[in-house]
């Protein structure tokens, strides 16, 4: 799967998915085996470096000492769960960014795992390009553009404070909804991000529509930033999601 | 026997016990404190009464001596009912008086005696008991002066007799009530123990026996009756999970195993292969989704969910989901409109109504759609049989979040069906989807306190998800409803 996706991003934009997102030093707290050694070939395939704890303790004491990009941590693991391995690192002042797997995949739970330290949530049985969007997402080298006023992908222009979008000169028209899903692809321009993603960050619903909504939103908001235009900046990654990039720079 | 001993070791019986022995130990001591009253009442009596004599005697004495004495004596002790008199020389030789023999020795203490006694003129050789006092006269000569104690030891027996009957009365009545109290509550109990032993046994259906005068006991069972029910409602809601799961996964299991044998045989191409490949994929995500759509229901169902729940406006949802799917509607050909009207308070699971929600609102867009769809493209998403309605209003102590569509419908007969649990619809089997949307929606109505209706718009649908308000949850979320139109405005 994850293969495919990789192709597919290579084929889609010109310029290689590793250089954007290369060499992520991520932790693997997992203990069964065979997804464990999946997760870590996966990762190493796409360019990143994946090491592997496989119980809590372990986890705990390399998470400790290494220095991480990402903490991918299943909730339930032998010696310590989890939960319980993220809100001991908190405690201890370590920021690293933190992903939780689990079977355990209602609302509830998820509420609980946030809480207890973790920075996202992805319940089992997940894809590939789900989880691998969604680290890249919460790498702290990619927290870049979060904090401008003034985002900008090629010529197209998002202004958040006075939620002004234009393209080149010619001034854009959005509806709140559609600047709050641009402003989200923007702040992670050139990253890969999932329907899901936008579900539970643009409209804050964790459940998983049983229809293509997201596609319609994102094909009437492509309509309004590049029809018309020669470059196309939002582009459909086959298989995971969506990215706005400038496909030439 | 083993049903006495059960009897015995009730409760009730035991508790009867505790009584008997308090009240027999009150009516003894209240029996006591008379006996010991009245006798010395009765002593006190006989003090006086003998005390006044004896002035009366040495009165006469010391005026006519000795012989004027022994004469007034005699002429007393003749008189029926008389007191005790003896006057001796001396020598302790008798000279007057109605005492025949007495005790040795009592003359020669002075003050009072209780002695035993015979009278001259008794005929039944017996001895009695008296009270006596005994004076020295001058020269030696002894006056005694008595009497006799029949009259006490009398009292005394009827207060007696009195004791023992009461007590006995107390303890016949008291182990006879106890043991009548214990069996009317051991039956009621053993016909309960009875029932949940059936229970237990995997008789779900059976209840306790409820009677109708509303005792303790009475409200046990109602509420016992009423925990029955919900695991009974619990434990057909897991049959059926199970029964779907059974039906909803293995179908497309056997799909996916049944692709990828006929993948390994007939393909012979890389492209062949990568097509059944992305076929199994899709085939699990469905999977997934049914898995989800199905614990989802469970949770619900078993009121999991309710530990995260908190107050939000039930207008806020409905504008949430109508701009979530307005551009899927349109995109479909549909209308989808949102009215609400003010604020409309819910205490729940946002996530679970908005989902609820979406669910219906997929429905309508998928099966919603007018039933003559001859009318070309462009006219189709103006016409008034298009248009789906959502709606967020507040009407008595509830909260109705409706979604209207104008498509076929569901016959009146089938509506009742389609909203029980995990009921799907012959219809809709064949239809694309989980087919789970309005079981879930259901299940987050019942969650609620709810209930999914389902009605007819004429044509068309109205499902509309009623759940109390939030005012109605008590006096503290009353009390919170104060700032409600500040949050609104």
């Amino acid at each position: 799967m994850h293969e495919s996706v990789r192709r597919a991003m290579v084929t889609e934009s010109l310029n290689p998915v590793t250089s954007t997102n290369s060499n992520m030093r991520l932790l693997i707290i997992e203990d069964d085996r065979e997804s464990a050694d999946y997760l870590v070939k996966a990762f190493r395939e796409v360019g990143h470096v994946a090491d592997l704890a496989s119980d809590g303790e372990e986890g705990l004491a390399l998470a400790d000492n290494g220095d991480y990009d990402v903490l991918v941590i299943d909730r339930m693991l032998p010696k310590r769960d989890g939960l319980s391995l993220i809100g001991t690192l908190r405690e201890k002042g370590n920021r690293t960014p933190a992903l939780i797997l689990s079977a355990l995949g209602q609302v509830d739970d998820r509420i609980k795992g946030l809480r207890a330290g973790g920075d996202d949530y992805l319940p089992k049985p997940y894809s590939f390009a789900e989880l691998l969007a969604r680290v890249e997402v919460l790498s702290r080298r990619h927290s870049g553009p979060a904090e401008e006023t003034v985002y900008r992908v090629g010529d197209l222009e998002l202004d958040r404070l006075s939620h002004r979008v234009a393209r080149g000169k010619e001034e854009l028209t959005l509806q709140p909804r559609e600047f709050r899903l641009l402003e989200y692809l923007m702040k992670h321009a050139g990253q890969v991000v999932t329907r899901t993603m936008l579900l539970e960050n643009v409209w804050d619903y964790h459940f998983d529509p049983q229809t293509n909504v997201i596609d319609v939103h994102i094909s009437r908001l492509r309509s309004k930033i590049d029809k018309g235009f020669e470059r196309p900046l939002l582009h459909t990654i086959r298989g995971a999601g969506y990215m706005i990039r400038d496909g030439i720079r | 026997m083993t049903a006495f001993g059960k009897l015995v070791r009730t409760t009730a019986f035991r508790l009867t016990l505790v009584y008997l022995f308090l009240f027999a130990l009150f009516a003894a001591s209240l029996l006591g404190y008379f006996a010991w009253n009245t006798r010395r009442l009765i002593t006190e009596q006989i003090t006086t009464t003998v005390n006044a004599e004896i002035s009366e005697i040495n009165d006469i004495y010391s005026r006519r001596g000795l012989r004027g004495l022994v004469f007034t004596i005699g002429s007393r002790a003749l008189r029926p009912g008389a007191n005790l008199y003896l006057v001796t020389t001396p020598t302790g030789q008798a000279i007057g008086g109605n005492v025949g023999s007495l005790a040795p020795g009592v003359m020669g203490i002075s003050g009072w005696t209780e002695t035993a006694y015979r009278r001259l003129d008794d005929q039944d050789n017996m001895d009695h008991r008296a009270l006596v006092h005994v004076t020295e006269l001058s020269n030696g000569f002894r006056l005694l002066v008595g009497r006799d104690l029949e009259e006490r030891r009398r009292m005394f027996g009827i207060v007696a007799k009195a004791a023992q009957w009461s007590i006995l009365v107390v303890v016949v009545l008291g182990i006879g009530g106890g043991i009548f109290v214990a069996r009317r509550v051991l039956q009621r109990i053993d016909a309960m123990t009875g029932t949940t032993q059936r229970i237990m046994a995997g008789d779900l259906s059976g209840r306790l026996p409820v009677g109708r005068s509303g005792d303790e006991l009475d409200r046990l069972a109602e509420n016992l009756n009423a925990m029955l029910e919900r695991i009974e409602a619990l434990m057909m809601g897991l049959k059926e999970v199970s029964d779907n799961i059974a039906h909803d996964l293995k179908t497309p299991l056997t799909r996916l195993r049944n692709r990828a044998e006929e993948a390994l045989a007939r393909s012979s191409s890389e492209a062949d292969y990568r097509a059944a490949l992305e076929r199994t994929l899709e085939e699990s995500d469905g999977l997934i989704r049914t898995f989800n759509a199905l614990l989802m229901i469970a949770r619900a169902e078993s009121g999991q969910a309710r530990g995260n729940m908190d107050d939000f406006d039930a207008s806020d949802v409905a504008n949430g989901i109508y701009e979530l799917y307005e551009p899927l509607a349109e995109d479909d050909g549909m209308t989808l409109r949102v009215k609400t009207s003010g604020p409309a308070w819910l205490h729940g699971n946002r996530e679970l109504v908005s989902q609820a929600l979406a669910n219906l609102v997929e429905n309508a867009i998928k099966y919603g759609k007018p039933v003559t769809t001859v009318q070309p493209l462009g006219a189709g998403a103006a016409q008034g049989g298009k248009e789906i309605l959502i709606e967020a209003r507040r009407e008595g102590d509830q909260v109705l979040l409706s979604v209207t569509d104008h498509g076929p419908g569901i016959p009146e007969g089938d509506r009742k069906h389609a909203v029980e649990r995990f009921v799907r619809l012959e219809a809709s089997r064949t239809l694309p989807g989980s087919g789970l949307g309005l079981s879930l929606a259901s299940a987050v109505a019942t969650l609620h306190g709810g209930e999914l209706r389902l009605g007819d718009s004429r044509p068309g649908l109205v499902a509309t998800l009623a759940i109390p308000a939030r005012a109605g949850a008590g006096d503290r979320l009353a009390a919170q409803t104060q700032d409600v139109p500040q949050k609104a405005a």
